[in-house]
């Protein structure tokens, strides 16, 4: 899981080892090698007491209240009321993805909503580093909560959109799909089928791909939306939810 | 839910945006927050020592004393505080809890102290934390075998009338409670050792006739040796009957391991006395004599170290498991590879796999008897392995054993000292109650005779109020997976389906109802309604044809995770939907629970029917987005509302 970070955290070290100290670039990378073969072959309690000093080293401190105030559009109790919570449940100020699983999967305790936390987990991590820190977070929900209804419905076409291609093929969509009915879990009335997801894929197509070339663009997707009634209202569902 | 995730309830609902695009029916209406207050800091006072907090952390768990109104009782209103007469040390817990949503149990607390208080704060002891749980169980057990054995020592007290059954069966169980209960004991007790001497000397060969090959002294002195095991056996079985005729409840008498001892120590007599010198039966009757050694754990009633042996054995009977199991694993392969080293060798007494059997368990057990002894360079070498792991796996479990009959052992002893050390504690007790003088102790009774009117008067708290209004974080996460449900729906069914049943959407179920419904029934159309809820039973006929499903359950009041079957009715055409969801209460058995207030969609009949557990909460009708204006009468649905109180 660490090892990209841990990767470069070890190039930075590096480079500013040799500048400090001046060794040949041939000596450094020697040294590197030499450190490979010890983490190849000692064991593993090893790396993860490594692991464990880069995890509780990692303190995340968020930008100040005004400039996340200016950059969303929550007020500053809110903002308040929002880092509080999030700080109580991930003291060191990032969610990497299990954690965010954990908390996820305890709203709903009858289904298995890791796969949907893991593409939600995505849409929340707007840079890609593998965590998500308090302003990608706060930046989310302002949208969801406080954004205009394209807004939301682009953030909806990103959550699908797994690969960020800017097209939604049915492949993303029946795993979409699949990570919300996981979700529900075993025991519903009536049964789940195993075709129920797809079903409701093709439904889904059906209303948003007006051009029928298989896949569902921004464009395609928010007019869609913007003509449904339904979704139109319940865009406005959770806005009084802070 | 944990307190920490009520937090992120609000991100949750945010992310259920996520869901809207997908879904193709209409959301059902968020919970409204009425009077949303801006959060506030509240002092409570414990004792004198403050601690302030968020009033927003104490609501997290509404059925406790701090989470609900009930805190109210204990306002001050000059100080604007809530002010406790507790022990501010365990408050600290308490208030733990709220905020990091685990109970922690703090090791330098004593039990009962803790226990109290957290019965006082409505907190049950179920939910604490696993790091701290272990340690409260062996305590709490502890204390209660403290208790059991202070309690046993009480039923030593001879009580007024005892019928002569008692009594007697007090004097056997306890030999020291009556003269004639001792001189009992010590009666059986040499008798069992007599009996168990006869039948040792028995088989040892006396002097013998010069003519004859020695023979046993059993077979010299017959009629002596019948006469001692008769003897004997008459004693055993009158102690036997007089111990049933006494017993309070003979079938479980009939039923203890003592009793059995008993009779398989007695039977062999009997069953030879029945049985004839016949050759055929001899063989037999020889066996039967060996039962006769079971005499010996008569002792057992006489000797407590003996019954703690066999208690300990007992409890750790999966230790004991254990180690059989891997000395037999062990047996096998050790066996088998010394018997394929040995193959080679000539006149190797290794015959078969069978037969090392026995090279390895006495080496293994280290005895090392040397009737097989490997010839082989290899067998030694695995010989010589084998006796060292022989060591090991045998020296593993034993050390459990060991400790479980040493806890056991001590706890008795201390029972014991306890008992010796009794009577001097209540009289010294007793010395100091009624060291002050006679007026002040005809006082203090009085006083405490007033104060206990008072103490009932106060004991008698207000009842859990039957409909609770559950709280705004129950209801809103209860909206979130009511949205859940309405996202996965399944197809839309054609509308000529008009007989059938066809479900709009998933509902969550329990385990058990989703068991009993599905893999019994199938997915059938369930004939009838249970006629226990008045329902408007009348309106579907005016409906069209349709059959309704309903499935009716009584409401559950237990504290488990409570199962309550969806309610639901569709109506063909598909314009509206009703569902009753009830939703399994989210947290775990181990935590406090609240069910929550269903929501219901009805059409346009008159819907509400108020019973007393039972409320319907009318809210406008959604249509679904293909919807002729053809609504149905109001057909038949049940706004239920389970509420609990716990």
């Amino acid at each position: 899981m660490c090892s990209p970070s841990k990767r470069t955290q070890w190039r930075e070290e590096l480079q500013h080892f040799r500048k400090d100290c001046g060794f040949s670039k041939k000596v450094l990378l020697n040294c590197c090698l030499v450190r490979r073969i010890i983490t190849l072959v000692s064991p593993n309690p090893k790396d993860s007491v490594e692991d464990e000093l880069e995890l509780s080293a990692v303190r995340h401190r968020p930008e100040g209240l005004e400039q996340l105030e200016a950059q969303t559009r929550f007020s500053r109790k809110e903002l308040q009321i929002l880092y509080r919570g999030f700080k109580n449940e991930c003291p060191s100020g990032i969610v990497n993805e299990e954690t965010f699983k954990e908390i996820y999967a305890q709203f709903f305790p009858q289904g298995d909503a890791t796969t949907y936390a893991h593409f939600l987990f995505n849409a929340f991590d707007t840079d890609h580093n593998g965590s998500v820190s308090f302003e990608d977070f706060v930046m989310g929900l302002s949208i969801l909560l406080r954004g205009t209804v394209q807004e939301k419905l682009n953030w909806a076409f990103n959550l699908y959109d797994i690969n960020k291609d800017g097209f939604i093929t049915k492949e993303e969509m029946l795993d979409i799909m699949k990570a919300i009915y996981d979700m529900m879990g075993k025991c519903t009335y009536p049964v789940l089928r195993e075709e129920a997801p797809r079903q409701h894929v093709e439904v889904f197509f059906q209303k948003m791909d007006k051009n029928k070339d298989g896949v569902v663009t921004i464009d395609e997707f928010i007019d869609c939306c913007q003509n449904d009634e339904n979704i139109m209202r319940s865009m406005h569902l959770f806005e009084n939810v802070l | 839910m944990a307190a920490g995730v009520a937090a992120w309830l609000p991100f949750a609902r945010a992310a259920a945006i996520g869901w809207m695009p997908v879904a193709n029916m209409p959301m059902p209406v968020a919970p409204s927050e009425k009077n949303k207050r801006q959060d506030e800091l509240i002092i409570l006072n414990v004792s004198g020592r403050r601690f302030q907090t968020w009033r927003n952390t104490l609501d997290r768990y509404p059925d406790t004393l701090l989470g609900s109104s009930e805190k109210e009782f204990f306002y001050n209103e000059e100080s604007k505080e809530y002010f406790f007469d507790r022990d501010p040390d365990v408050f600290r817990s308490v208030l733990n809890f709220y905020r990091t949503g685990k109970l922690h149990f703090p090791r330098y607390e004593c039990i009962t102290s803790y226990d109290e208080e957290l019965a006082f704060f409505g907190i049950i002891p179920e939910i604490i934390g696993d790091c701290c749980y272990e340690e409260y169980k062996d305590r709490k057990r502890e204390n209660a075998e403290r208790l059991m054995d202070d309690q046993e020592d009480n039923k030593d007290a001879k009580l007024p009338n005892m019928t002569f059954r008692e009594t007697m069966w007090r004097a056997f169980e306890n030999p020291h409670t009556s003269t004639m209960a001792l001189v009992f004991y010590y009666v059986t007790g040499f008798f069992i050792a007599v009996s168990v001497i006869t039948n040792v000397v028995e088989t040892v060969p006396c002097g013998s006739s010069p003519n004859q090959k020695e023979v046993p002294c059993g077979e010299r002195y017959t009629v002596a040796f019948f006469c001692m095991d008769t003897a004997c056996v008459m004693i055993f079985t009158v102690e036997y009957l007089m111990r049933l005729f006494a017993a309070p409840s003979r079938y479980r008498f009939m039923r203890s391991v003592m009793s059995i001892i008993d009779v398989v120590a007695i039977l062999p007599y009997y069953i030879g006395l029945v049985m004839t010198d016949n050759e055929d039966v001899s063989g037999a009757f020889v066996t039967l004599r060996v039962f006769r050694v079971f005499r010996i754990f008569k002792f057992s009633r006489h000797s407590q170290g003996l019954r703690i042996l066999g208690y300990t054995l007992k409890s750790c009977a999966s230790e004991l498991g254990f180690l059989l199991f891997s000395l037999t694993m062990a047996i096998i392969i050790f066996a088998t590879v010394m018997f394929y080293a040995e193959k080679g060798s000539s006149s190797s007494k290794f015959t078969s796999i069978p037969a090392s059997f026995w090279y390895t368990i006495v080496t293994m057990t280290t005895l090392g008897y040397g009737d097989m002894v490997p010839k082989t360079i290899a067998g030694k070498i695995f010989g010589s392995i084998c006796s060292l792991s022989g060591v090991l796996v045998i020296a593993l479990p034993v050390p459990v054993i060991v400790s479980n009959f040493s806890r056991i052992y001590h706890q008795n002893q201390r029972a014991d000292k306890r008992r010796a050390q009794k009577k001097a504690r209540l009289a010294r007790i007793r010395i100091s109650k009624t060291g002050s003088a006679v007026q002040s102790s005809a006082f203090l009774h009085s006083k405490r005779n007033g104060l206990f009117n008072e103490a009932l008067e106060l004991t008698v708290r207000p009842d859990q109020r039957l409909s609770k209004s559950t709280s705004l974080l129950e209801s809103q996460h209860h909206h979130l997976l009511h949205c859940l449900e309405k996202t996965t729906v399944s197809e839309h069914h054609h509308r000529k389906f008009c007989l059938s049943n066809l479900q709009k959407n998933h509902e969550f179920v329990d385990e058990q109802y989703y068991q009993q419904s599905y893999l019994e029934a199938g997915m059938q159309n369930y004939p009838s309604r249970s006629p226990s809820l008045s329902s408007q039973d009348g309106v579907t006929g005016t409906c069209c044809t349709r059959r309704s499903k309903k499935h009716h359950k009584p409401l559950p009041n237990t504290s488990a995770p409570a199962h309550i079957p969806p309610l639901k009715h569709t109506h063909q055409l598909g314009l509206q939907e009703l569902s009753t969801i009830h939703i399994q209460p989210l947290s775990t058995s181990r935590s406090s629970l609240n069910m929550r207030v269903d929501e219901q969609a009805p059409l346009n009949c008159q819907s509400s029917q108020i019973t007393t557990a039972i409320i319907s909460i009318p809210t406008p009708p959604v249509t679904t987005p293909e919807g002729d204006a053809h609504l149905p009468a109001g057909p038949a649905h049940q706004n239920v509302v389970k509420v609990s109180a716990l």
